[in-house]
């Protein structure tokens, strides 16, 4: 089956929204990712010795916001999504390597280090902002607008407000 | 059996998201900057579908949910940061990982970003819970259940309003 590369978004994202559905159906379970960053981030803490153990962080929701709450559904996901990419890239050939985004590089320059430190800060915003809002891309925005949450749609319109207006900053007003 | 069939479903979605393309950061920041509106036809087209599907599965019984809380002081002020956060590294939570698998070695900074910013959301967690969360909250609305309407209306208007949004993409050559 070819389907033209005008259709594919179309055609996996119903693809998509079918498997949300069939997920729902057979494991009660909406599609989120954003939760197993900080569980594997103190995770890491825990396994180095550092002891968070007192914080309300870790004393909410009997500890499932941490590693405590490993190995679940969500990280499963995860790790999945990781495994499918990468089947899916080798097999349709479209996997490649690359140090830097291009897109980046144009603007910005061939500086990995430089690249480093705004992705610290931009990594920092993302899943900071993400805990906060209750949510990603996936979970607020496809599994939370597919429930119809008035919050999921706030969420995802402050998501690509807050994205528009920085891409402007960063890109000089959308010009190469 | 829960983590198997977590895997097997997490394997299907990278596959659906590597084969959209919408794994790439010159997707995802183009379609901030408005140029390449390839991730929003994927996302929305999942979200009218995905509400179809769980509409249908809740009003058979099989399935039960109420939307997230809403929490105007989170979803705001989190959801711009995370706006901010996501035009600067050029992927989302889940999409980081996929592009990573995809060959694309840059995308651990990112991912080392979301890391450390998972242990400055330990630290910022009680004022997170006490200050931002309180501001505005309603608890679980739905967007029928705001205007007093079926969720079928909802579900309709959501579906043809997107096939005109991408009818205007697709005119514009985005």
């Amino acid at each position: 089956m070819k389907i033209s590369k005008a259709m594919k978004p179309y055609f996996f994202g119903a693809a998509a929204g079918l498997l949300l559905t069939a997920s729902v159906a057979i494991e009660g379970q909406f599609f989120g990712t954003s939760t197993t960053f900080p569980r594997f981030a103190t995770l890491v803490l825990d396994t180095i010795g550092v002891d968070l153990s007192s914080t309300a962080f870790y004393q909410a929701r009997e500890g499932s916001l941490t590693g405590a709450a490993f190995p679940n559904w969500q990280l499963l996901f995860v790790i999945g999504i990781g495994l499918g990419a990468f089947v899916s890239a080798k097999l349709s050939g479209t996997f490649k390597r690359e140090d830097l985004p291009p897109m980046w590089v144009e603007r910005f320059g061939t500086s990995v280090q430089k690249r480093i430190w705004w992705s610290l800060l931009g990594g920092t915003l993302a899943i900071v902002g993400a805990r906060m809002a209750g949510g990603c891309p996936s979970g607020h925005g496809i599994s939370g607008l597919s429930q119809l949450g008035l919050s999921s749609f706030i969420a995802l319109s402050m998501f690509f407000a807050g994205g528009i207006l920085t891409s402007r900053i960063l890109y000089k007003g959308g010009q190469a | 059996m829960t983590l198997v069939i977590g895997l097997i479903t997490g394997v299907l979605f990278g596959v659906f998201l590597q084969q959209a393309e919408v794994l790439r950061f010159e997707k995802q920041v183009g379609a901030m900057r408005l140029r390449d509106m390839t991730i929003v036809k994927f996302m929305l087209t999942t979200i009218v579908v995905g509400s179809v599907g769980v509409y249908f599965l809740s009003d058979i019984g099989i399935a039960e949910f109420s939307p997230r809380g809403l929490s105007l002081g989170s979803q705001i002020i989190g959801g711009l940061l995370f706006g901010a956060g996501w035009a600067i590294i050029g992927y989302c939570p889940g999409t980081s990982i996929g592009s990573l698998a995809e060959g694309r070695g840059h995308t651990i900074w990112p991912i080392l970003g979301m890391l450390l910013g998972s242990i400055v959301f330990v630290f910022l967690y009680p004022f997170v819970v006490n200050v931002i969360n309180p501001i505005g909250n309603f608890g679980s609305i739905s967007l029928h259940g705001l205007l007093g309407i079926n969720h079928w209306f909802v579900i309709a208007v959501l579906a043809i309003g997107s096939i005109f949004l991408f009818r205007a993409f697709e005119r514009r050559g985005l």
